[in-house]
């Protein structure tokens, strides 16, 4: 079957689809979008975490038919959108396109935020919270969205926010640094 | 495998009827792990997700019951529920992680009808009844009676579920869960508590420790017999020490549990046992304060 829906703020289309295909699978392996992660495939990892219709959830749980004119934010716009959130769209050129995204890479400015990157992901370059860097697309998506939704989080909301992730290298601590830092920054800039 | 989308209600009904088989998917917590370790693979998968209906809640008319719809996530749950159903918001906040309960629902707690799903015990200490229809007509079947086995229910092959009648909590509930970390643990064991104090009752869930979701029904006739006797709803004192390890052996006995991964047998009914008296204990207390709980959290 044929599944079309947004992708990063643009619409995609992917053919040939298998109906017990999970969203994950047609990112990944349908439109060549690999960021979300494919580790455990039963929502335990969390490493395939993308936004529907702006909530987290595991692409692996899914169904593609499920998404038929939904929108998906992937790892890959995040940038874009973490960008378009804070000073609006006014170009008309909105989201991100396929090729860019395929494209796509973490070009971190030099210690200031901004530059190609959503601020949540200088933080987590800055904090030193990446390390193999598996589980880093869907923390980064999940972080990204507590900080939308909760400017200021406690510890605890971040505990929270970020339970549904894992990470077997960092032991967590400097992923907290980071989202707490990337919070910081934002305070300070409004 | 096809892939059913009906647009309404009617035509979910109308593709279960013909195609009873089919399996339905709304958040797809559970049925997309099947598929994806190929466990199951149904002929038929008919996405829920459409049906706006079923994503909503309303307060019936008496506004003694909550009309929740079958696909509300656990996070709305959480959110909006937490006054009018403290005991399932409590339980809502254990089910596996932030992006696990944006999809999952009651709904497909019922549907599976595991007996470790989190929102058993709570449904059961409320009171609730589970709404199925097909294009037969509507059923009405007390959570009670709708959990027939492991993983089995009482749904027929063309039935589906549309929504779950809960109780408006008139007291304090409580919902405790053993397992090894706060999140993504499926139960070990869990134990669900509401008191009611119009009718004067105590009711309780047991999750995970037999072959399907229990109420611990001679614990409760016992508990509801020594309250009444001892005037405590009238006074409001504490419950004495050995009314609450009485109620505590008894919602033990209740259990009828196996050895497996997460945990043996003794153990389930200890750890029963235990979580009956606290939140007996916590749930009284917040009796005694006057207020209905608001579901805060409570370690165990």
């Amino acid at each position: 079957m044929r599944v079309t829906f947004t992708v990063n703020g643009r619409e995609q289309s992917a053919d040939d689809v298998w109906e017990g295909e999970s969203l994950l699978y047609v990112l990944r392996e349908r439109l060549g979008l690999p960021g979300s992660k494919n580790a455990c495939e039963q929502g335990e990892c969390g490493s395939c975490t993308v936004r529907l219709d702006g909530l987290p959830v595991c692409a692996c749980l899914v169904a593609a038919g499920q998404v038929e004119g939904r929108e998906v934010v992937t790892v890959e716009g995040l940038a874009e959108h973490a960008r378009e959130r804070a000073a609006g769209c006014a170009t008309g050129a909105c989201g991100t396109g396929l090729d860019e995204a395929r494209k796509w890479a973490a070009r971190p400015s030099d210690g200031a935020a901004g530059g190609d990157l959503a601020p949540i992901q200088q933080a987590f370059i800055d904090a030193g919270a990446v390390q193999c860097g598996f589980c880093t697309p869907g923390l980064l998506v999940a972080a990204d969205e507590l900080l939308e939704r909760n400017p200021e989080p406690s510890d605890a909301d971040i505990r929270e926010a970020l339970s549904g992730n894992l990470c077997r290298c960092t032991g967590y601590e400097k992923i907290l640094d980071a989202v707490r830092l990337a919070a910081a920054r934002t305070g300070e800039a409004v | 495998m096809d892939f059913l989308r009906p647009a309404s209600w009617e035509e979910a009904l109308a593709a279960k009827a013909e195609h009873p088989t089919a399996v339905p998917i709304a958040g797809g917590t559970d049925v997309m792990v099947e598929i994806n370790f190929d466990h199951r693979r149904p002929e038929y998968l008919l996405d829920l997700n459409r049906i706006g209906e079923l994503s909503e809640w309303e307060v019936g008319a008496d506004g003694g019951t909550v009309r929740l719809g079958a696909s509300v996530s656990y996070t709305r749950i959480m959110e909006q529920l937490r006054d009018r159903l403290p005991g399932l918001a409590l339980a809502a906040h254990t089910v596996g992680s932030p992006q696990i309960r944006n999809r999952g629902s009651v709904g497909g707690n019922l549907g599976a009808a595991s007996p470790a799903g989190d929102a058993h015990p709570a449904l059961l200490s409320a009171g609730a009844e589970v709404e199925v229809e097909s294009v037969r007509g509507t059923r009405l079947i007390p959570v009670e009676e709708f959990y027939t086995g492991v993983k089995r229910n009482a749904l027929q092959p063309d039935e589906l579920i549309r929504r779950v009648h809960i109780k408006t909590a008139d007291g304090p509930q409580q919902f405790s869960k053993v397992g090894t970390r706060n999140a993504m643990v499926i139960a070990v064991c869990a134990f669900g508590l509401a008191l009611h104090p119009r009718t004067r009752t105590v009711k309780t869930g047991i999750g995970s420790a037999a072959p399907t979701p229990v109420r611990a029904a001679v614990a409760e006739d016992f508990l509801n017999a020594a309250l009444d006797e001892g005037g405590f709803w009238d006074s409001g004192k504490r419950i004495t020490p050995s009314i609450a390890q009485k109620f505590a052996e008894l919602c033990s006995a209740a259990c009828n549990p196996i050895d497996d991964v997460r945990g043996s047998a003794k153990y389930r009914r200890h750890a029963v046992g235990i979580m009956a008296r606290r939140t007996l204990g916590w749930a009284w207390e917040s009796y005694r304060d006057g207020g209905t709980s608001k579901g805060e959290a409570q370690c165990a």
